[in-house]
């Protein structure tokens, strides 16, 4: 077999791949532009799914819901995990390890488990009469379920960098006069920060696409991804499909945009990099 | 510097958060588990898990078979895309992690769409004559939505392993007089081991612990241990002892699954983070 041969081998199963990935949701976003209502008959072009969707109470609400529950338990599970990076780092290898082996626990168990387990121990709580006559469930049951998978992404995330930190930084702030809290607003957290965000970043998107965890301990609120559940059990409207394409561009432009920002910085630093060669050179010449 | 004892307390408020909302929900599903509703003793439950054989050998099954199936599929997928210059394969790593971020119940869902009796995929055979083939609601339909959902959880961990694979190495093999069968059994499998475990893990653990990707392509007649676990806890068969008990086997069968590929690579999680 010769190269041109085996190229065109890879590029056709990449292709095939690929096709298979992207064919479900190329199926989805065609079919909201269906004037028909079936899943199967595409009848004439419409935009009215998506007019529909805009006034769908249920979706809305839903999606609300699922914006505010995310952007308030990262919040919050960022700030405890990035707390907890800190004080665990100062502890000796043996706590180190206990503790991480068990932050490990909520992300290599399956979803479905750690769901229940908090399931449980809110029905427990109801029953001691803790949270009222109509038990826990609800706001508070959903956020206390989407800190506790998210911190420990927080802790992961952030603790590697940590490491890396060089320690005479922190130090000589001290030295300089600064108070421990000073030093830590003020060298120890710039350093961190872009670990921190993109912590941030991983739970905003695990807390608004997790399903599992979520539909054990809603109570009867609905989140974006219970509501979409609860549409795919009843008789179907193609708004879904509407949702699904808006979600998708949504989700590539999120994507494009990092994209071109992440390389833009990129040609910044080397561009920089080569100017500062040049000055060297410059510098050595004279 | 930072090591100071003052500075450990920064940890207190997730040590505490981490006992309440991480251990005692276990310990809490270990107890529910060997109690009955009375609160007494029992290890009823564990021995009534008995009838449901057929269900966790079902499980364990699709769940092998879908990590089998994605593992032959992504293989040259992360070995193509590790070959390719860097900015294409910034691209190519794009476009397999954009499928995983659209809500997996809407990728589902369109499976649905296009399995049914009369989806697309029938009338798309129905206009070369072939046809209609039953394939929703079938156990190969349950795995192939596995296979589907959680391929990329494949493809990444093989291809940052092949990542460090260096060209050099397979030219050597080559120029030894490797045929490309020895190249793959003997350079390749061995040198991306770390993230075959990896993979594996990745896809067997939420495979064999789903409950959607069974009800939706599955229809009614292949229930899964996730299934299972669901009926007890929020279902018409409400029973929390049970369904705790069903837990606690299925976190046996993960931490087995996670022991065994564990065994492969030390550092097997570092592909995951």
């Amino acid at each position: 077999m010769n190269k041109h041969h085996s190229r065109l081998l890879q590029r056709t199963y990449l292709v095939l791949i690929f096709g298979f990935m992207y064919l479900p949701i190329a199926v989805l976003i065609a079919y909201s532009f269906n004037e028909n209502k079936s899943r199967t008959v595409f009848s004439g072009f419409t935009l009215g799914w998506y007019k529909s969707l805009l006034h769908n109470e249920m979706i809305l609400s839903a999606l609300g819901l699922s914006v505010v529950l995310a952007l308030v338990s990262s919040v919050l599970a960022t700030v405890l995990g990035t707390l907890a990076t800190i004080g665990i780092h100062s502890m000796s290898r043996k706590s180190q390890l206990i503790i991480n082996n068990i932050s490990y626990v909520p992300v290599v168990n399956p979803e479905i488990i750690t769901g229940v387990s908090l399931m449980l121990l809110f029905v427990l709580c109801g029953r001691l009469g803790i949270g009222g006559d109509n038990g826990l469930f609800g706001w508070t049951t959903l956020l206390i379920a989407h800190i506790t998978f998210n911190v420990p992404y927080v802790i992961f995330n952030v603790a590697p960098k940590l490491r890396q930190l060089d320690p005479s930084l922190y130090t000589a702030a001290l030295d300089l006069g600064c108070t421990p809290r000073q030093a830590f607003f003020k060298v120890l957290l710039p350093q961190l920060s872009p670990a921190i965000l993109s912590a941030f970043l991983i739970c905003l998107t695990y807390s608004i696409d997790d399903f599992i965890i979520s539909y054990f301990n809603c109570g009867t609120m609905q989140t974006l991804p219970i509501a979409i559940y609860s549409m795919t059990r009843k008789k179907v409207s193609p708004e879904i499909n509407a949702l699904s394409a808006i979600m998708f561009l949504v989700i590539l432009g999120i994507i494009l945009i990092s994209n071109a920002a992440d390389s833009h910085v990129y040609r910044k630093n080397q561009a920089a990099i080569r100017r500062d060669a040049a000055g060297q050179k410059e510098v050595e010449a004279a | 510097m930072l090591r100071t004892k003052n500075s450990r307390w920064a940890a207190a408020p997730y040590l505490v958060w981490m006992a309440v909302f991480i251990v005692v929900p276990l310990l809490i599903v270990i107890w529910y588990a060997l109690t009955n509703s009375d609160g007494a003793f029992t290890l009823e439950n564990l021995t009534s898990i008995g009838r449901y054989t057929s269900v966790f050998g079902r499980s364990l099954l699709l769940a092998a078979e879908a990590t089998v199936i994605c593992l032959v599929l992504a293989f040259p997928v992360g070995y193509f895309l590790s070959r390719l210059r860097s900015n294409k394969q910034h691209i190519m790593l794009m476009l397999v992690m954009l499928p995983m971020w659209m809500n997996f119940l809407l990728r589902t869902y369109a499976w649905m769409t296009l399995l049914e009796k009369n989806g697309l995929i029938n009338k798309f055979l129905g206009l070369f004559g072939i046809g209609p083939f039953n394939m929703i609601n079938t156990s190969g339909a349950v795995v192939l939505g596995m296979v589907y959902n959680y391929l990329p959880y494949m493809i990444l961990p093989l291809y940052t392993a092949m990542t460090k694979i260096d060209d050099s190495i397979i030219e050597a093999a080559q120029d030894l007089g490797s045929n490309p069968g020895q190249i793959l059994g003997r350079v390749l499998i061995p040198l991306s081991k770390p993230g075959i475990a990896t993979g594996i893990t990745m896809v067997f653990v939420p495979s064999v612990s789903t409950f959607i990707i069974s009800r939706m392509l599955g229809g009614g007649a292949n229930l899964l241990i996730g299934d299972l676990i669901e009926l007890q806890f929020l279902g018409n068969s409400y029973n929390l002892n049970l369904g705790s008990a069903m837990s606690l086997v299925l976190m046996v069968i993960v931490l087995l699954c996670m022991s065994f590929t564990s065994t492969f690579d030390e550092e097997e999680m570092e592909g995951v983070m």
